[in-house]
Formats: C-alpha cells, structure tokens, sequence
C-alpha cells in the first residue's frame, strides 16, 4: 500500500508542476485561487504538527514528551535558530526527558 | 552572459543545495522513524521531490493514517508548485521535452532563484543550476539520513517522534508573517484535533485543507481597504 501511495501521490506532484508550466496563465491566475494555494500549506502544516504531537496510534489525544520538543522547539524559532538546530532540539528534549524517565 | 553572473548564480545553487540538504537528512530519518523503509523514502526523494509533500505523507503514515490518504496530504501540499510553474513558465519559454524535464525540478528553492532574474538565459540558469543541485543533494542526503535512522533503533529512543514535529513547526515558521496566515494555521490545527477521535488518522490532517479553502473564499487580500490609494493607482 506504501507503495502504491508512493506512486500515485509523486504522479500527483508531477502533474502539478506540469500544470502550472501548461496552463495559461489566466486559469489558475485568480486571486482567490492563489489566496487558497497560500494557505493550504498553512492549515495542513499546523494540523500535522497538532496531530503528530497530541495524536497516538489509538487515536486518542495525549500530552508527552513531543509537546516538551514542540515548545523548545519555538523556543528554537523564537532564537532564530536554523532547521536542523531546531529538529535537534526537538528531538534532543524528547529523548532527554525519556532517558530521565520524566516524560513518556 | 558575464562569466562572473553566471559563477555567482552556480554558486548560490550550490550553496542553496547543501543548505537543503540538511533537511533531506531528516526527512530520511523521519521517515523512516515513520514506518517507511529506506528504498521507499529514496523513492520519495526521487519521484515527488518536493519536500513539504514527503513529510506530509510520512507524517500521515507515522501516525497511522492510511498511506493514500497520506499520498491526498502530499497533493495538497503540492499545489503551490503549480503556482510556482505559472510564475515560471514566462521566464523560462520551455516547451517539449524541456519542458517535461523543468517540471519535475519545479520547487520553492528553484522558482525562488529563478523569477527574480533579469533575463531568460540568468532565469534559466538560476533555474536549472538550483534544481538541480537541489536535487542532487536532496536525494544523497535522504539516502543517509534514511540509514542513519534505519540503524538507530527504537526510533521514541531518540525523540525522533519528537522530532517529526520540531521539523513542520520549522516549515510552518516563516508562512506565519501574515495575521490571516496565522488564523488559518490556529483553525487547521483546532480542527484537526477536533476530529482525531471521530476519523481515520489522516483524515483530521485532509479536512484542514477545508480552512484554507474558507478562508481563501471568505476574505479579502491582505491590502488595507481603507488605505488611500496612490494617484497612479488610481481609476
């Protein structure tokens, strides 16, 4: 299933790279259309982060030790600090608070 | 074109490929901390090759979600590219198999270093040189990072579960600029885990799109209405 989601979802991405070079401009050129293209990264991004870090395999909603990585994290961002420093810290907090069994 | 134009356009191709190379390191970790094995995270790299769509759909499968719904994420993610392609197509004038070929290599770094050229020929290599570096270095990266997460083991251990988070917050950071961009994200987020208990996993990631797409209908851009126009502005 991996898979078969690897390929239809990378065809997917491909067309729409193909699309934009396509069409004429005046189709997808529309205010709202590209309002809604600037925010769909936006809304899905956030959910992602939301879901990865409250979300549980059972699909309950937990606070743990990923809440703790997500708020060094901003901290992170805040600081200016570049990508990877930022997934570092994140995972690096997790792991710390495992290891001293203060978090699960 | 000038010898030393065209050097410093490869080299901030360079430099921009090593920079995204960083992130292909954790992708290949991630993803494979999100169930993935490592010849399915490379064929990721190679075949989407475009990165917030790859760890959309890693993300989804990490947390369970069915890998097509993961793969309905990474679309979503995807549109921008076509965006990217209108804003491109002007200044590079390809067509046929060029153009085939440019479309694959149609992502933020090479749009970013190529619409803002004077020319053609500078777009063109702007273009070309960022894309390609780009995807040179995306893929060796995720190939190592991939391994690397593949012989770390228990992968909560390392916080690599944390980490999945840490990385969209950082690709989240810099969209947030705008106050309607911040909402979007507030509501997507609610949403979502509004809907975790109710829906497939993945399904709560899907629906956030549903904001996006409000909003992008109900508001108006981001121009101030009460603002008095300049005189060329003006009807």
């Amino acid at each position: 299933m991996i898979w078969a989601a690897i390929i239809v979802g990378s065809l997917g991405c491909y067309l729409l790279k193909l699309a934009g070079l396509s069409v004429p401009q005046s189709v997808l050129d529309h205010p709202v259309i590209r309002r809604i293209a600037d925010l769909i990264p936006v809304a899905l991004l956030a959910a992602l982060i939301a879901v990865q870090v409250f979300g549980t395999p059972e699909r309950t909603l937990v606070m743990d030790a990923r809440l703790a990585g997500l708020g060094v994290a901003l901290v992170g961002l805040l600081l200016r600090a570049p990508f990877i420093v930022v997934v570092l810290l994140a995972a690096g907090t997790a792991a710390l608070l495992r290891a001293l069994g203060l978090a699960a | 074109m000038d010898a030393g134009i065209r050097k410093g356009i490869v080299n901030d191709a360079i430099a921009v490929g090593v920079a995204t190379g960083v992130y292909g390191i954790s992708f290949g970790a991630i993803s494979v901390a999100s169930g993935l094995n490592v010849w399915q995270t490379c064929a990721l790299s190679l075949l989407m090759f475009t990165g917030a769509s790859q760890y959309a759909l890693v993300g989804v499968v990490g947390a369970g979600g069915a890998p097509m719904t993961g793969a309905a994420a990474a679309l979503l993610l995807g549109t921008r590219n076509a965006l990217y392609g209108l804003k491109l197509a002007p200044m590079l004038g390809w067509r046929g198999w060029r153009r085939l070929g440019a479309a694959h290599l149609t992502i933020d770094e090479s749009t970013a270093m190529s619409v803002l050229r004077p020319t053609h020929d500078q777009a063109r290599l702007g273009f070309l040189s960022t894309g390609l570096s780009v995807f040179v270095l995306w893929n060796a990266a995720t190939l190592f990072g991939a391994v690397l997460g593949d012989r770390m083991g228990d992968p909560r251990v390392w916080g690599l579960d944390a980490a999945v988070g840490g990385a969209f917050l950082a690709l989240l950071w810099p969209r947030l600029s705008t106050k309607t961009n911040r909402i979007a994200g507030v509501l997507g987020a609610a949403l979502a885990l509004s809907l975790v208990q109710f829906t497939p996993a993945g399904v709560p990631v899907l629906a956030a799109a549903t904001v996006a797409i409000g909003m992008g209908l109900l508001t108006r851009s981001e121009t101030d209405p009460t603002e008095i126009p300049d005189e060329e502005h003006l009807p």
